[in-house]
């Protein structure tokens, strides 16, 4: 990737010391004690990584897509939770500033979120609603003439303890139907986290996610005009799904570059011998590049549609299968590239300890194929596959 | 637009866009989505279009927008039967 703009310098080389000398030195103990990355993402407020992709004239970086991509990226080489929650947070504010419209109130927030360095946390999975995004039981009520309500039990909010404002999907009104949804951006104060369990997983320990019952007042104006299928074909997913990747293949290139280091040290005690290991290498290498292919291909295909056309052909069936395919691929080759690069290293990389330790990336990246199911994506897009012509 | 097109989109939507609501009580510009057309829904009503019609939709037309009322779906057909000089299948 080739970085031309001069915001999105500034970012890189933040995150890139962020990631060095604050995250990676912290991500065993946030995997091992499953708590909040707090001193990663405390770095990246103080160097105000967390309005990066804010418009300049609302007080932000100004950063491009690719920007905070490569972030996710350089995050995911050294610390998977922190990484993921940079991500999670990034979707929520992309999406708003791309549908905001004018809005004033989101405007302001916008504005609020880059002076203060507000982490938002997406509210979007529902129990009774089997892991689909597309539909909702909570539904905004109507409290007073300018007061709105909702209450929502999510199986999952991930850092919900920790973000400062929490962006909601629930059905329009009361009446609606399951997929007549809109999207509330709840500020702390305006919501109430009532937890449901624990977060105690076998990876991605520190994103700590357990499930709440949030109730949130708000105002009318607090809530997103833009239909939602739009904001979700044109925005949250695509862009969810670009940046997941990103930090799943984050992932994987630190348990390749661990199981390289490795056999490069076997190569040097036993010069000139036959080392299998490198053999095994080369095989996770491969599976490694189409990873990286697929991953920036997404990024690249994504850019292209949303230049073209004004958003439009992100709304199409071919583009939804697309970046669904991005999704189910690099949550399907991350895993295989952590197993590789165990299988490379042996017990050294099977150990919790040393420096060829990969049991981590193992866990962490097996999350990918769970969060949205893999299996639900494929429901949706055997159905899509009979009506699409060319995806 | 004719309302034999029209009845026939009924006819089809009323088959296979599984609403909530019969179909009758909806007008031409009522959101079909609205009425409780799930996405997989849509797909099945797509399938039956093409069939009913005898035609295909491209890719460009296969977007939530085209499909979400039955104006929306007369203006698809009509544009690919070259009936009506729409750009992107939407009514205006």
């Amino acid at each position: 990737m080739s970085v031309t703009v001069e915001s999105d310098r500034t970012l890189l080389a933040d995150v890139a010391r962020i990631a060095a000398e604050v995250a990676a030195p912290a991500a065993d103990a946030v995997d091992h004690e499953a708590r909040f990355p707090i001193e990663a993402i405390t770095a990246l407020r103080e160097a105000h990584a967390l309005s990066a992709a804010v418009p300049e004239e609302l007080g932000g970086g100004g950063a491009t897509l690719e920007a905070v991509a490569r972030s996710c990226f350089e995050l995911g080489r050294s610390c998977s939770a922190a990484a993921m929650v940079f991500a999670m947070h990034q979707i929520q504010v992309i999406t708003i500033a791309r549908h905001l419209d004018g809005a004033p109130w989101f405007e302001s927030y916008l504005r609020r979120l880059a002076a203060e360095q507000r982490l938002v946390a997406s509210v979007t999975s529902e129990i009774g609603t089997g892991g689909d995004m597309a539909r909702s039981i909570a539904a905004v009520t109507e409290e007073e003439h300018d007061v709105r309500s909702f209450e929502k039990k999510a199986p999952t909010v991930s850092y919900g303890a920790h973000a400062d404002d929490l962006f909601t999907t629930v059905r329009r009104n009361g009446d609606a139907e399951p997929g007549d949804q809109v999207l509330v951006l709840s500020t702390a104060g305006q919501a109430e986290l009532e937890p449901t369990g624990v977060w105690n997983t076998l990876g991605m320990r520190g994103t700590c996610s357990p499930g709440f019952v949030v109730r949130a007042r708000f105002a009318p104006e607090q809530i997103l005009a833009a239909p939602f299928s739009t904001v979700m074909n044109q925005s949250l997913v695509p862009v969810s799904h670009i940046l997941w990747s990103h930090v799943w293949l984050g992932i994987a290139t630190e348990a390749f570059e661990r199981a390289r280091a490795f056999v490069r040290s076997s190569a040097r005690q036993r010069p000139g011998e036959p080392l299998p290991a490198a053999h095994r290498l080369s095989n996770v290498m491969a599976e490694l590049t189409l990873l990286r292919s697929e991953v920036a291909q997404g990024l690249q295909d994504f850019t292209s549609e949303d230049e073209e056309s004004g958003r439009e052909r992100l709304l199409t069936m071919a583009s939804i299968l697309r970046f669904n395919n991005l999704k189910l691929a690099a949550s399907e080759h991350t895993p295989r590239v952590c197993e590789g690069a165990l299988e490379v290293i042996g017990i050294l990389g099977y150990r919790n300890d040393g420096p060829y330790s990969v049991g981590r990336h193992l866990r962490d990246a097996l999350s990918a194929r769970l969060m949205v199911a893999n299996e639900r994506i494929h429901t949706t897009d055997a159905a899509l596959l009979l009506i699409a012509k060319e995806a | 637009m004719s309302d034999e097109l029209h009845g026939e989109i009924r006819r089809v939507v009323a088959e296979h866009a599984r609403l909530s609501v019969d179909v009758d009580t909806l007008a031409d510009d009522s959101d079909l989505f609205a009425a409780g057309m799930t996405s997989h829904a849509s797909v099945n009503l797509m399938l039956a279009l093409e069939d009913a019609f005898d035609l295909e939709f491209p890719d460009r037309m296969l977007t939530r927008g085209v499909f979400d009322s039955v104006n929306a779906i007369a203006a698809a057909i009509g544009e690919l039967n070259g009936l009506a000089p729409s750009s992107n299948g939407h009514q205006p």
